[in-house]
């Protein structure tokens, strides 16, 4: 399985979980994880999905979520492989 | 499974505090491209490169994507010209040509630097070295992405002093030729003891001989989240610091085993070293001077810099040898003058001298690092600084360099700015008494007695 880690920042407001999870499903990406806070009217969030089924590049899938977040949304989005964070804080 | 802090701390140290590689530097052999006919060597040299290299910047872009990490540079090192063009050069402009050929190739495979216009003399020179040493101010000044180094000594061989006269000289050359420039081709141009065969930064990297075909190293940094990371533990006692320094250095050198795993995976050449250094860049935040005060220093330079800066260097590289198998190039922390704020703000102040730095490279890589003096310092002046930098490396079976910047037409009080990566500089004051004797003795000096292990 191949998974990926999709962080979400920015002001709340309404749509957001709908619109990554939209985008997601007409990609068929399934969401393994969610964990969601709201700080100060501050939404963050954090996805592990997996992407094994990705027919696209992968480069295209995170430019094509950070355009999403910020043209239509009003949120940061990254998406990066999931092996950049297990190196960095897993021995 | 991966946790929600650790993503942010992550993406924090990217975001907020610069963390990056530095560098991919595919090291490339041109032995096989030898040739006794200038022409055919060029051609060689430049399908050779071409063909290794010209998927090697859309693959770190690629990387930098996939894993949300910026790759800052991509760069080529090559083996020494003064090798690759003994056969064919027979005057400067022949190696000059050679020169312009990488100049080419470099800017057709989008790379931002390529390496290796270099000789290796510190035993003594061959009329090619001889030649290519003397073209280097030419050379530089002809062209843009080329970077020139010579090795002038080592521990087991000594120093060539011939060579060592030879650099004050072609050094002031280059500033000369360079002139309109604020002199900008010395920053592209490093005198070496000891220098490694696998350095993957600028502008001292070459591919050295005993290096296989094509190789990928690669050059981690992050200053800033080590300066980040110390935050939180300010005002702790020593184990803390170290601690702390040694835990972000392995976090940031895995970052760069990541991009190196990768990239030698997709561009199917082998992964050579990670080199460990804490490279800084002229943007805030990103300074090794700034983690030292940090540490408790009112500016790098005050009383106790160099024992901060032989603990910083030490944890870095005991937190990055942890991280990856293969560990080699410099691997250190790099104390640049212009491409480092804090340091330039030190030199300002006026507590960063030149006498100082040289103490500061006895426990750290590299050496005395983009410093601009006067314009009207002696060559002999400028060998005698070259010369004392190299004992140290020889003595200390390290490797030290120089890059030093004689900016002509400027004096002490004067400002130059190089732009980009190479950032601005103070000019720096040099002692100003006469070492012209010492420099004019002919030979070389040989090695020290501990070098003899066998």
């Amino acid at each position: 399985m191949k998974r990926a880690i999709i962080t979400v920042v920015g002001r709340d407001t309404i749509g957001i979980i709908a619109g990554v999870c939209n985008y997601l499903a007409e990609n068929r990406i399934n969401i393994l994880d969610i964990s969601q806070t709201i700080v100060s009217g501050y939404f963050n969030m954090m996805m592990i999905v997996d992407v094994t089924g990705l027919e696209k590049p992968f480069g295209d899938l995170s430019e094509e979520l950070a355009a999403l977040g910020r043209d239509q949304i009003g949120v940061q989005i990254k998406c990066q492989k999931e092996e950049i964070f297990n190196l960095m804080h897993r021995i | 499974m991966i946790n929600f802090s650790e993503v942010s701390e992550t993406n924090a140290m990217i975001e907020k505090e610069n963390l990056d590689v530095r560098t991919i530097t595919m090291g490339i052999s041109l032995l096989d491209c030898v040739d006794s006919d200038l022409d055919a060597l060029l051609v060689k040299i430049h399908d050779k490169i071409y063909r290794s290299a010209e998927d090697l910047v859309r693959t770190g872009e690629e990387i930098s994507r996939d894993y949300g990490i910026p790759i800052v540079n991509k760069r080529i090192s090559v083996t020494p010209i003064a090798l690759v063009g003994a056969a064919a050069c027979r005057t400067h402009e022949d190696f000059v040509r050679i020169a312009e050929t990488l100049d080419r190739t470099a800017r057709e495979v989008g790379v931002n630097f390529l390496g290796g216009y270099s000789a290796l003399v510190s035993k003594g020179m061959t009329p090619a070295d001889r030649l290519l040493i003397e073209s280097i101010p030419e050379a530089l000044s002809r062209t843009e992405l080329v970077c020139a180094s010579v090795n002038v000594g080592s521990t087991k061989t000594g120093i060539d002093m011939d060579a060592v006269r030879l650099m004050g000289r072609v050094i002031r050359e280059t500033a000369e030729k360079t002139r309109d420039r604020d002199s900008l081709g010395c920053a592209k141009l490093v005198v070496f003891c000891n220098a490694p065969d696998d350095n993957p930064f600028m502008a001292g990297a070459f591919h050295g001989v005993t290096e296989a075909d094509r190789i990928l190293n690669i050059g981690v940094s992050g200053p800033g989240v080590v300066k980040k990371a110390l935050e939180s533990v300010h005002g702790r006692d020593f184990e803390t610091l170290c601690e702390t320094v040694k835990k972000t250095a392995f976090k940031v050198t895995r970052v760069g085993q990541l991009v190196a795993r990768e990239a030698s995976r997709r561009l199917r050449v082998p992964f050579g070293i990670i080199d460990l250094s804490l490279a800084p860049t002229p943007a805030i935040g990103d300074s090794v001077a700034d983690i030292l005060c940090e540490m408790g220093l009112e500016y790098a330079g005050a009383p106790g810099t160099t024992a901060a800066l032989a603990l910083l260097n030490d944890q870095v590289k005991k937190g990055g040898v942890m991280a990856s198998s293969y560990v080699g190039g410099l691997s250190g922390a790099f104390i640049p003058v212009s491409e480092d704020q804090g340091m330039i703000n030190a030199v300002e102040a006026g507590a960063l001298t030149l006498e100082k730095l040289e103490a500061m490279t006895c426990v750290c890589s590299v050496g005395l690092d983009m410093i601009a003096i006067p314009g009207d310092t002696k060559a002999s002046t400028i060998s005698g600084i070259i010369a004392d930098e190299m004992a140290i490396g020889m003595v200390n079976q390290k490797t030290t360099a120089v890059r030093l910047i004689p900016v002509i037409g400027k004096d002490v009080g004067e400002t130059v700015e190089f732009g980009g990566l190479l950032g601005h500089a103070p000019i720096m004051p040099v002692n100003p008494w006469s070492c012209e004797e010492f420099i004019a003795r002919k030979g070389r000096i040989p090695a020290p007695i501990h070098s003899f292990k066998n």
